[in-house]
């Protein structure tokens, strides 16, 4: 045991010392047990700790994308109208530089994930945690390998034959895109050391320099695309809202009737295009499928509706979809689209 | 009996438009009101009953007979007549509904706190209602010896101990990020809306770790992680632990919070934008370096005109906004008016808000009401007569750090147009002769 009696009391006192604050507040919490830090503490840090060991190549992401993966951000990591792209926009000569140069470029369109991503740790441990989107955590260790091999290999990171592993992690970290791109040279992060703000106002109080030419508004064609403002405001009060359906020249009032929604809007709103797609099946059959399989039916239009509110278990396969709750209009317009045949 | 000035009397438009009419355009409803005023005079010269307003001499239904008991509904909701004011996504701004964003309708909502139902919502991957009884809180190091014993705790456990109960706001990091090109949305509920105010009551996080027995000598930062879907991560400095700052909140506004801002636990970061807020908060990690998670590696990120992204931009600057009167509405006529609206910083208190209404020329200081308090919201109010003549609102905040609200091209000037966050410059709201009030910005 201890050498010296001396350490032995020193310890003692260190740890009488560290129970006191657990004392303050006697009976509260308990030690956390070694299997469940383990179930909870799954973070992958910059440095790779936290990284679980395995592997996995590209050919083998390719196979989860196309499954898991591709329904939402599209085979190539370019993405549907769902969401935005993942994958474009970085060259070979950014894995040399370790900047991405189109960041430089206004005119570039949007942003895609492998142009900001400046750490493998953020794709992996994100991945791990949070994807597929509808079942999150659900990847085992190598597949998350594997489909973040197959995301660096569609930015040139690694080649079509390559393998990512917790072994090699650190080397191709060395070839991404934009890992020089990020500062911290900054007033915005507080960690307690004292930084000056870089954009200041004027306190001047009377004839001010300024820019009082109006340079930007919205334009009337948009007046309305916030739904209309007047039903946005109190009914009682110094103002009322704008009726953004009369036209800004206050053309007589005509009764206008409601916008109806094109059908892609609503499977969006909806989050049906989470789980389905117009014709590849992702977590749930294409819409184009469940045409299909039920064109023949009577009243289809009323099955379809019975069965997105009702939700459905077992026709498709494992996965249930939960019961929708719409309203009926919207309801009514996706079953007779679908009674239709899903055409896009 | 003689009334002196009928006119007057009979000039609030509620009582003579129908709703239809009111929410006809101003030109339109001034019309409407011409007729309507035309007709009650005629009211008043020739009927025996042109005493007065009838809404007086006639007495309404709820003063004639027996009204509701209590206890109708155990839990109350707002006026019918206020179904208006609702907390609403921007057309097109996110394509699936659980990973988006609701605004907080601020032009309608008075002092300091926002009504916890119309709290702006962000969430990443959808929102639960989790049952607190299976809710566990972990702490634990990045390594062995960050921190004594790792524990674990249940709700019943956390509140348990001392807590503190403290007004905070939230504000999105991305709030206004819509704006920084060109106009482009129409209401302070769009510009401004992800933004709230609560009190939060809960348990200072620096306590439960010292339960734990953390090494501050180490430790510099700690990961916060949600027990949702996404499971969202983000890193939050050490010095504003120790501070006492950081909160473990499950109160909000005298009850627990709601499922949609995390309930029953979620992070408080006072002065930090709303991502650092878990919600659904279940284990606090404790290290040595930042962990450059998803939402501070690839967003959150601020691009600068170099190309280079700045990376945990976290303070919220300070701000201001007018939101009386404010984009979308209508003045009803000239006249006196108390312009309000509401001011923040995450540095600390609000010192001082000047007004201007000829677009920044020359600016009024407005009256700061009480409470003023540390990273909250402060209300201010301004005393203005509109002469009916084109005029252009704007709103200037100084915090007790000395650091005052940059207008927008002194703020463009030194971040460009691509930093999607952290945009806390002026707003500006320009009021047409007709009384519609417009978003606008200057050059």
């Amino acid at each position: 045991m201890f050498s010296s009696p001396k350490l032995a009391a020193l310890l003692l006192l260190v740890c009488a010392a560290a129970q006191a604050q657990t004392d303050k507040f006697t009976g509260i919490g308990r030690p956390a047990t070694p299997a469940e830090v383990k179930a909870w503490d799954i973070d992958v840090r910059p440095d790779f700790k936290g990284l679980p060991p395995g592997r996995g190549t590209v050919a083998q992401g390719q196979d989860v994308w196309e499954t898991k993966c591709a329904g939402c951000h599209g085979v190539f990591g370019e993405s549907n109208e769902v969401f935005s792209a993942l994958v474009g926009g970085t060259t070979k000569e950014d894995i040399k530089t370790g900047h991405v140069a189109r960041l430089l470029d206004p005119s570039f369109p949007g942003r895609t994930t492998m142009m900001k991503v400046s750490h493998i740790s953020t794709l992996w441990d994100y991945i791990n945690r949070a994807m597929p989107w509808t079942a999150p955590k659900s990847l085992k260790p190598d597949e998350v390998y594997a489909v973040t091999a197959y995301m660096l290999s569609l930015a040139d990171v690694l080649s079509a034959d390559g393998e990512l592993s917790d072994q090699n992690i650190a080397q191709v970290q060395q070839r991404l895109p934009n890992r020089l791109g990020k500062t911290t040279a900054h007033a915005l992060w507080p960690d307690g050391r004292p930084a000056k703000p870089d954009a200041h106002g004027s306190a001047c109080m009377k004839n001010c320099a300024t820019e009082a030419k109006v340079a930007s508004l919205l334009p009337d064609f948009a007046r309305n695309a916030h739904g209309n403002l007047a039903q946005q405001q109190r009914l009682v009060g110094p103002q009322r809202g704008l009726d953004t359906q009369v036209r800004a020249s206050a053309a007589p009032a005509t009764a206008i009737a409601p916008t109806v929604k094109p059908v892609s809007a609503l499977l969006s709103q909806y989050a049906c295009l989470a789980c389905h797609q117009i014709e590849t099946k992702v977590v749930g059959p294409s819409f184009r499928e469940v045409a299909a399989k039920y064109k023949d039916r009577s009243e289809l239009r009323e099955f379809f509706a019975a069965r997105i509110k009702a939700g459905s278990t077992g026709v498709w396969g494992s996965i249930p979809m939960p019961a929708q709750d719409l309203p009926e209009a919207d309801l009514a317009a996706i079953s007779a689209w679908l009674a239709a045949g899903a055409k896009r | 009996m003689n009334i002196a000035r009928p006119g007057r009397l009979l000039r609030a438009p509620e009582h003579l438009l129908s709703r239809e009419q009111l929410a006809a355009p101003p030109e339109q409803r001034r019309g409407f009101l011409r007729g309507a005023f035309a007709a009650a005079a005629a009211l008043v010269a020739t009927s025996a009953r042109a005493q007065g307003d009838d809404h007086i001499l006639k007495p309404p239904p709820h003063s004639l007979a027996l009204g509701q008991p209590v206890a109708l509904e155990g839990y109350g909701h707002p006026s019918k007549f206020e179904a208006n004011l609702q907390r609403r996504q921007s057309p097109g701004l996110t394509p699936t509904r659980q990973a988006s964003v609701s605004f907080a309708p601020l032009q309608g909502l008075f002092g300091i706190v926002t009504p916890s139902g119309l709290h702006f919502e962000r969430h990443h991957q959808g929102w639960w209602d989790i049952d607190p009884s299976g809710h566990r809180l972990m702490v634990n190091g990045s390594d062995d010896k960050m921190l004594k014993r790792p524990m674990v705790f249940t709700m019943d456990e956390l509140m348990r101990l001392p807590s503190v109960s403290r007004f905070h706001f939230i504000e999105c990091g991305a709030n206004t990020g819509m704006e920084w090109g060109n106009v482009a949305v129409p209401t302070v509920q769009y510009t401004h809306g992800m933004l709230s105010c609560s009190e939060f009551t809960g348990v200072r996080l620096i306590d439960v770790l010292d339960m734990c027995g953390v090494d501050l000598k180490r430790a510099r930062f700690v990961l916060a992680e949600g027990a949702d879907g996404s499971s969202m991560t983000r890193t939050i400095p050490m010095a504003l632990v120790t501070s006492g700052q950081v909160l473990l909140a499950y109160g909000q506004n005298g009850e627990m919070l709601r499922p949609e801002n995390g309930y029953p636990l979620r992070l408080v970061v006072p002065g930090v934008q709303g991502v650092s807020w878990v919600k659904y908060l279940r284990r606090i990690e404790v290290g040595d370096q930042p962990w450059a998670t998803k939402d501070e590696d690839i967003h959150y990120v601020d691009l600068m005109a170099d190309g280079q992204h700045r990376q945990y931009t976290s303070t919220q600057e300070v701000k201001s906004v007018v939101t009386t009167p404010s984009g979308g509405q209508v003045l009803l006529d000239q006249g006196f008016y108390n312009i309000s609206g509401l001011a923040w910083s995450g540095r600390g208190k609000i010192t001082k808000v000047d007004v201007s209404v000829d677009g920044g020329q020359n600016w009024r200081p407005a009256r700061l009401e009480t409470p003023v308090l540390d990273r909250c919201l402060s209300r201010f109010n301004m005393p203005w007569v509109w002469d009916g003549k084109p005029a252009l609102v704007m709103s200037r905040a100084t915090d007790e750090t000395g650091h005052v609200q940059p207008s927008r091209a002194q703020l463009i000037a030194v971040r460009g147009r691509r930093s999607i966050y952290h945009n806390n410059s002026v707003q500006t709201w320009l009021v047409q002769e007709s009384g519609e009030v417009k978003n606008v910005q200057l050059s």
